[in-house]
């Protein structure tokens, strides 16, 4: 019997699992450094558009978010016809110059010539949409904007 | 005495608060795609002077309609071939004596644009036409202007234009910043980007 029993002893040798932890921690490092919060909950649709004459947006506490496009699947009370969000609410188009201002507002004075609005909208708006967002934009005088976009080949866009 | 030996911490549990933690922000991440189309609006129209104008032949007309085709100077062309186009009308040269252009390569037909300071395109779209479109146009418009911007960049400063924005940005670039902000300058100097959103006014020429 107590051969028996030193024998199975023998077969199961204690895996360490001391360098787990480290293991797990660099992963965690690594996507605590490339985690963005988002800060806006979408609720319309968000399918971007490709182009490939981009730049990037360097400075993410100086850009202004307007999302636009038809409500999501979940917001289907809403009706299909595109509209804007602002912040994580349905919006109407004259709410952007409020909303525009505030935000200027928010940032000290000697910065804000540098704040950017990154208009993203969904790829099948209409430009109609569009182009009252511009005019409420420029009529704040908020003239630097970035259409936001995915990397790629424009000619992806017309398939 | 015999010395006393610390008592040991069970770290037993502590992958398991890792994991916690790890999850949390594998479920929160979004890698960041914030790219885009960078432009500026013009002015609100009260403070835009409206008694420019701007020779027939110095206007590039590109046009979206309702149905999403693409009319360049009211004749339907192919979005493929749109660079072209716009490289072609840009860099065409055709101004004499004062308005010309010595670093133009282009066809210098008299009845296309001047210089390409003084050539203008201008974009009108439809209500109805859809965004996706509009940024495909954008985008090769504007790529028609870097191309340009590109051969006389890397013509006169031996890198392209591209390059130089890089390197403009790039903190660890060791030539001379001020320099190369002046030489950007001066190739954007060079190929304006005009490229008018607006109803444009035209001269009856």
């Amino acid at each position: 019997m107590s051969i028996f029993k030193n024998k199975q002893k023998a077969t199961l040798p204690v895996i360490s699992t001391a360098s787990l932890p480290d293991i797990v921690f660099m992963l965690l490092f690594f996507f605590m450094v490339a985690t963005v919060m988002r800060k806006d909950t979408l609720i319309v649709k968000n399918e971007l558009p490709y182009a490939d004459q981009i730049e990037k947006l360097d400075k993410k506490n100086m850009v202004i978010h307007i999302y636009a496009g038809k409500p999501s699947s979940r917001y289907k009370n809403v009706g299909t016809e595109a509209r804007v969000q602002l912040n994580d609410k349905f919006a109407d188009i004259r709410e952007i110059k409020p909303f525009v201002l505030e935000e200027m507002k928010s940032k000290p004075k000697e910065l804000r010539p540098y704040l950017t609005t990154a208009l993203k909208v969904d790829k099948n708006t209409k430009m109609g949409l569009v182009g009252d967002i511009k005019n409420e934009l420029r009529s704040v005088r908020m003239l630097k904007i970035n259409y936001t976009t995915r990397s790629g080949d424009a000619i992806k866009n017309l398939e | 005495m015999a010395r006393r030996l610390a008592p040991e911490v069970n770290a037993g549990s502590m992958a398991d608060i890792a994991f916690l933690l790890l999850i949390f922000f594998l479920v929160s991440t979004t890698i960041e795609t914030d790219y885009g189309i960078s432009k500026r609006l013009p002015p609100p129209p009260e403070d835009l002077q409206t008694n420019i104008l701007i020779k027939e032949k110095n206007l590039f007309r590109v046009e979206l309609n309702q149905l999403n085709q693409l009319f360049v100077e009211k004749k339907p062309l192919a979005l493929k071939e749109l660079k072209t186009a716009a490289i072609a009308f840009l860099d065409n040269g055709g101004g004499v004596e004062k308005e010309y252009c010595n670093y133009c390569k282009g066809a210098r037909d008299p009845k296309s644009s001047d210089n390409p300071d003084k050539a203008v395109i201008s974009l009108v779209n439809s209500r109805e036409t859809n965004y996706e479109t509009y940024i495909a146009v954008q985008n090769e418009l504007i790529s028609a202007y870097e191309e340009l911007r590109d051969r006389d960049a890397l013509r006169i400063y031996g890198m392209s234009f591209k390059l130089m924005k890089a390197y403009l940005k790039d903190g660890s670039y060791s030539g001379n910043k001020e320099l190369l902000k002046d030489q950007i300058k001066q190739i954007r100097l060079m190929y304006p980007e005009k490229l008018s959103e607006a109803e444009p006014v035209t001269a009856a020429l």
